[in-house]
């Protein structure tokens, strides 16, 4: 081998291949650190503001009413009740996360809950039993999730639009199936699992579904190669699907999940109500994707958690709780989560530009007027 | 003759004295922890085509970037007869009569293509409306004098990547551009297609313009043309008319060393694994037909632009040919995606490494898993520990130099970043690998390093597809070379009879001495 | 290079006369689908011709147009606002209130409530271009935040016909030449709006900001300001489309206008106005408008149920948006097929 030239006179090969390469967080130390714990440690912070946030509102609810922290599920505009009215949104924002993760977003899930709670109802009138009904209502959420999936990874069109039409026409198709009528007495099953208690605990059923749903959820997510797919393809599509993940099959499932989420979040809904009306769950899609960038999950894609999700879910019951006790009506409620979502999503770009401001300061006098694109190589 | 057209200020004898319109001075520019460039100098003349040459990395990307008003730099600045100016951005350097013709261009896929060249100094009629009319008849004129047909009035999403660049150039043309800046303007352009914009760049520097021609096809810096500079390491190494220059000379002053590269051993030819059959794919490439044996690697070459990569991203699953058949151990074989193109056993190295090979925010061991995910974890739970061990397995076998397979890949240098691209891609087990560019953007130790994997890996029975625009690679790597020009296979030349030269003509389009290909 | 010229010609000769002219005409194609369906339906429903019903179909149809040119601007550059129905609400029931305490001159309210509206469209363009946040998620919380301060405004009650000064609502069907009013006040908009997209470098840079960013920037276009401004005139139109809704109308609620976004969006989408941004026409988007407007109506004079409606909206953006894509990258192949190779 005659090749001259030994490293020592070149910069050692470890040099960034881009400017933006020394803002990423400099490589960990040389002992192996679990990927759990880098998991949690890339988590802690968001999900540690969160506590504090929880912590805090725990706190005012229990200034504004000694009742704030009971956990009495129903009845009372405690912190308790609040979580059972939560539910629905907390399971729908599960199976949010991953489609925010990937870089899609559906908008359609409010309209899938009051179409299969009108499917449901129209169903269970014309006789047929709860347990033929039940899978049906499932499968049209499959099916409204699936033509999600294939309308984005086929056509090409971004999720944006495609469940903005979904959501029109399902909540359209919930319009033509239940019309203004409304479906009430719904057989004991439903009513118990609505607002009964499992057996011997003060547990809801709805909380346990919901308990459970977050496990599967998070063991897939975090403790499975399907959810590391999912993080890649929300990192870099085009480099997953050059690393054989299949995309598009991934996506198109992630809808399809969905709309069966959605599906029992509806009959979730018309459980608790015991009553299903052609509008249930207008209005829900807000706070489910609040929820779920309150959870730290990044609205741009790429990064989140379900843990933090599940965070979330329990800060929004006690921050609705409270706002409840202190007198404040439904409808500001809404424009509470509305700020709360605005909120969620500034406050790491503050702190991500500040950060950038911190660099190009300390890096030079001279700013470029426009900063290199991630990737791009700088000379 | 040019209507309407800007035309520089009559330079005669008197202008050897004038400052020239454009230069840099002494100008240093630094990126974090990278020097791009340290005192940098270079005049540039009306009236002449300079070349500006170096390796990847040499710093002609970021003078491209300081003359477009993109950076300023550090120190030293940039020089208007005679007076520096700080460039505040593009707009004002294009003010000042800069034209910079970027790598990609940059248009608007929307607009006309008589809107995309007056774009920021479009032509107003009355009430200071826009005047359309004058738009088209200016750009149609601007066409004209250069001898193109392009339609004015079309939308430019779906034009050919030459016809952008003609539109690019026209849009320099359209300012009262003192100097025009071309970076790498050749790098997706057809032979024929090359040939048309030297005729328009030498058009352009008759009229006085100064040209800045950036590239590293030494072929075309001799025959286009009147001087050049070689950069190397950021460091300003020589000014030179190009008649007194050979290309050894412009080699030895980009390398700074006569480099000889990793010398193939010989391994042991086996079966044959891939059978390519008059595959066809409309608009990018016709009957190509080829095989590749275990052990043996195949080179591809070509201008880029050939068809090489797409033939590539047909193998792979990524496209769908229109005619012909690939067989792999003799059986047909069609490939609706990677994935299923994995499972079969071929991997595919792309060219871009940031957009297509890894996953900036996973780590090396996350990315060196991602393709076989399902194979290593069949029961869904993934296990760090088994998982970092391969990784750590690839990283000592590749010499991938890190603090660690947990780390972000990102942080890495370019050469060890296509080291975990290629790792990721062996822990498929593949039986054909097919490279692209394995070694663009790379320093010339991890240059050594790939083409020694490269060569072990044939050793082990793979078959291997080598694409590469560096001859000396292709040649050096190569048992048998593959030359495609415009799509179609020009040449397939064993490797006792390889010379750069032979390959060159192929590339080009020559088929026998003294024929070119029709047009 | 000649047979490039050729594959150019033929590839436009394919797509050749009247049919040619319709498939890159998404405007011609909306008008005579519009026609025809205004035929079918009149066939059926002949009082659906009546002046009465043309007049109050087409008054409704001029309101939403003009949001919708000023969701245009915004879906021009890339963007989308799902808040306008909530602006359209404000700025009517502020309007309304405002009318009613009656010492304010009715010209004076109007103002006032159109300047609300641009107001409200600078909230977001704050939220948007100043702290990046994507504005899928910003006018999501905004339709909220702007629907809440309705509901502090209206503080329970609702407006009617009596609160308001003798006479108000007649401006709806007050009609010039035959023409309504509100129709007159629409093309009026449509017409300075798509003149001032086509002749005027900000209308340009709109264009160039959807079409490609990273360009406009490079030419000096500053995309935050565009697209700042874009969501300013977008609040504005949609301020002036409120202050019709209470003139229509007469009757407010806090709720007033809820729903309205999809409408208004599916008029832009259907009307030609590409959701990715940089191509499409405030006429189009105008079309669009009367082309729901007339199936809305169609739905009421047809006595179907009128909660038809929403899944037709979610029909119409799907089918809009699904055959852009198609025909698209139909062309597009075509285009890179037809490469001499």
């Amino acid at each position: 081998m005659t090749n001259e030239q030994p490293a020592a006179t070149r910069p050692q090969d470890s040099t960034p291949v881009s400017a933006e390469a020394s803002l990423a967080t400099p490589g960990r130390s040389g002992n192996p650190i679990s990927w759990v714990r880098g998991l949690l440690s890339a988590a802690a912070r968001w999900e540690m503001l969160l506590l504090a946030i929880l912590a805090v509102v725990v706190y005012e609810g229990m200034q504004i009413s000694p009742y704030f922290l009971q956990l009495d599920f129903w009845n009372s505009p405690n912190f308790g009740a609040s979580v059972s009215g939560t539910m629905e949104v907390a399971i729908m924002a599960l199976a949010m996360t991953p489609i925010i993760i990937t870089g899609d977003i559906d908008l359609s899930v409010e309209s899938m809950v009051g179409l299969s709670g009108a499917v449901l109802g129209v169903l269970w009138v014309a006789g047929l039993p709860l347990v033929v009904v039940i899978p049906i209502v499932l499968g049209v959420g499959v099916l409204g999730g699936l033509f999600n999936g294939l309308m984005v990874t086929r056509l090409g069109l971004p999720a944006l639009v495609v469940t903005l039409g979904t959501l029109a026409l399902y909540r359209g198709l919930a319009n033509a199936v239940l019309g203004t009528s409304y479906v009430s007495n719904f057989p004991s099953e439903l009513t118990t699992f609505g607002f009964g208690y499992v057996p011997g605990t003060a547990v809801p059923w709805t909380l346990l579904a919901f308990l459970i749903l977050a496990v599967v959820f998070t063991a897939v997510m975090h403790l499975t190669w399907i959810g590391r797919q999912v993080f890649a393809v929300g990192k870099n599509k085009d480099a997953a699907r050059y690393s054989g993940v299949r995309v598009a099959s991934l996506r198109t499932a992630l809808f399809a999940v969905s709309g069966l989420i959605a599906a029992f979040a509806g009959i979730v809904l018309a459980s608790r109500y015991n009553s299903v009306r052609a509008d249930n769950g207008t209005g829900l899609t807000l706070t489910v994707v609040l929820i779920v960038v309150l959870g730290g999950v990044d609205i741009n894609g790429g990064k989140g958690t379900i843990p933090g999700v599940i965070l979330a879910v329990f800060t929004l019951a006690a921050l609705q709780s409270a706002l409840r006790l202190a007198g404040v009506s439904s409808e500001y409620q809404n424009v509470a989560i509305g700020l709360l979502l605005i909120f969620s999503v500034i406050t790491p770009q503050i702190a991500r530009q500040f950060r950038v401001l911190v660099d190009r300061v300390r890096s030079g006098r001279h700013r470029p007027v426009r900063d290199p694109v991630p990737g791009e190589v700088v000379r | 003759m040019t209507d309407g057209m800007p035309l520089a200020p009559n330079k005669g004898p008197e202008a050897a004295s004038a400052p020239p319109p454009v230069a840099l001075a002494g100008v240093s520019k630094r990126f974090a922890a990278t020097q791009a460039l340290s005192d940098v100098s270079i005049d540039l003349l009306p009236g002449e085509i300079h070349a500006l040459v170096g390796e990847n990395g040499a710093g002609k990307s970021t003078i491209v970037k300081l003359l477009a008003g993109i950076y300023q730099p550090d120190s030293g600045s940039v020089v208007l007869d005679g007076k520096p100016v700080l460039l505040h951005g593009p707009a004002h350097a294009r003010s000042l009569g800069i034209a910079v013709v970027h790598q990609e261009p940059r248009l608007f896929p929307d607009l006309t293509v008589a809107e995309n060249v007056f774009i920021g100094h479009s032509p107003s009629g009355r009430f200071g409306a826009l005047d359309w009319g004058e738009m088209r008849r200016a750009a149609d004129g601007i066409f004209a004098s250069l001898s193109v047909h392009l339609d004015s009035s079309a939308v430019v999403r779906g034009l050919s990547m030459a016809d952008q660049q003609l539109i690019e150039i026209a849009k320099a043309l359209s300012v009262e551009a003192r100097v025009l800046v071309l970076d790498e303007p050749t790098a997706s352009l057809s032979a024929h297609e090359v040939e048309r914009l030297f005729d328009i760049v030498r058009q352009t520097r008759d009229r006085g313009v100064a040209v800045l021609f950036v590239s590293h096809r030494l072929e075309e810096v001799f025959e286009l043309c009147d001087r050049a500079t070689v950069l190397r390491d950021g460091r300003h190494i020589v000014t030179a008319p190009t008649a007194q220059l050979t290309a050894p000379d412009l080699v030895r002053h980009m390398v700074g060393r006569s480099v000889s590269l990793f010398p193939r051993t010989a391994a042991k030819i086996g079966d044959v694994l891939l059978d390519v059959r008059n595959l066809t794919r409309l608009g990018a490439f016709r009957d190509i037909s080829f095989s590749v044996r275990a052990g043996e690697i195949v080179g591809l070459a070509g201008l880029v632009g050939a068809g090489r990569t797409e033939v590539a991203r047909v193998l792979f699953g990524l496209d769908r040919a229109d005619a012909g058949q690939v067989l792999l151990d003799g059986k047909r074989v069609s490939f609706k995606s990677p994935s299923a193109a994995l499972g079969a056993g071929i991997a595919y190295v792309p060219e871009d490494r940031h957009l297509d090979g890894l996953v900036a925010g996973f780590s090396i061991a996350e990315n060196v898993t991602l393709p076989i995910l399902p194979r290593l974890f069949p029961r869904f739970f993934t296990r760090s520990s088994r998982e970092r061990r391969l990784a750590a397995g690839y990283s000592e076998r590749l010499r991938i130099r890190s603090t660690g397979v947990d780390e972000l890949v990102e942080a890495l240098s370019g050469g060890n970043q296509q080291k975990v691209v290629i790792a990721k891609w062996l822990a498929t087990n593949p039986r054909v690998l097919i490279l692209d560019e394995p070694t663009r953007g790379v320093d010339i130790g991890a240059k050594v390093e790939v083409h020694r994997i490269i060569s072990d890996l044939a050793a082990a029975g793979l078959g291997i597809i080598l694409i590469s625009s560096e001859l000396p690679e292709v040649l050096a790597m190569s048992d048998r070379i593959i030359v495609l020009h415009e799509g179609v296979m020009s040449a397939e030349i064993p490797r006792a009879e390889a010379s750069e030269e032979r390959v060159m003509f192929a590339a080009t389009g020559q088929f026998a001495e003294g024929t070119s290909s029709g047009e | 290079m000649a047979s490039n010229v050729a594959v150019r010609r033929s590839a436009r000769s394919r797509a050749g006369g009247l049919i040619g002219a319709f498939a890159r005409s998404r405007e011609l194609t909306l008008l005579a689908v519009l026609l025809v369906l205004a035929a079918l339906v009149a066939l059926e429903a002949p009082n659906f011709l009546s002046s009465n019903n043309v007049v109050s179909v087409t008054s409704l149809a001029a309101i939403i147009a003009i949001a919708a040119v000023g969701e245009s601007l915004i879906i021009l550059t890339k963007n989308i606002d799902l808040s306008v129905e909530s602006t359209m609400g404000l700025v009517a029931f502020v309007v309304a209130v405002l009318l009613k305490q009656q010492n304010i001159p009715m010209p004076v309210a109007w103002a006032l409530g159109i300047g609300l509206g641009m107001a409200l469209g600078m909230v977001n363009g704050i939220i948007i271009t100043v702290f990046r946040v994507p504005s899928i998620v910003a006018t999501l919380g905004t339709l909220s935040i702007f629907r809440g301060l309705t509901y502090l405004v209206a503080n329970g009650h609702e407006i009617n016909a009596n609160d308001l000064p003798a006479g108000y609502t007649n401006a709806a069907s007050q009609t010039f030449f035959d023409i309504p009013l509100f129709v007159i006040l629409a093309v009026a908009v449509v017409a300075v709006a798509g003149l001032a997209l086509r002749y005027t470098v900000f209308g340009r840079q709109l264009y160039a900001v959807g079409s490609n960013a990273e360009a406009a920037a490079t030419i000096g276009i500053r995309s935050r300001t565009t697209v700042f401004l874009a969501f300013a005139l977008g609040g504005m139109l949609a301020g002036v489309a409120g202050v019709l809704w209470g003139i229509q109308f007469g009757q407010l609620y806090a709720s007033s206008a809820s729903g309205q976004s999809l409408a208004i969006i599916a008029a832009v989408v259907v009307g030609g106005v590409s959701i990715a941004g940089g191509s499409g026409t405030v006429m189009g988007a105008a079309i669009g408008a009367l082309f729901l407007g007339l199936i809305a109506n169609a739905l009421n004079v047809l006595l179907l149920p009128q909660e038809w409606l929403q899944m037709i909206y979610g029909a119409v953006i799907l089918f809009a948006v699904s055959t852009d894509a198609i025909i698209q990258r139909r062309t597009q192949l075509a285009k890179a097929r037809s490469r001499i190779r």
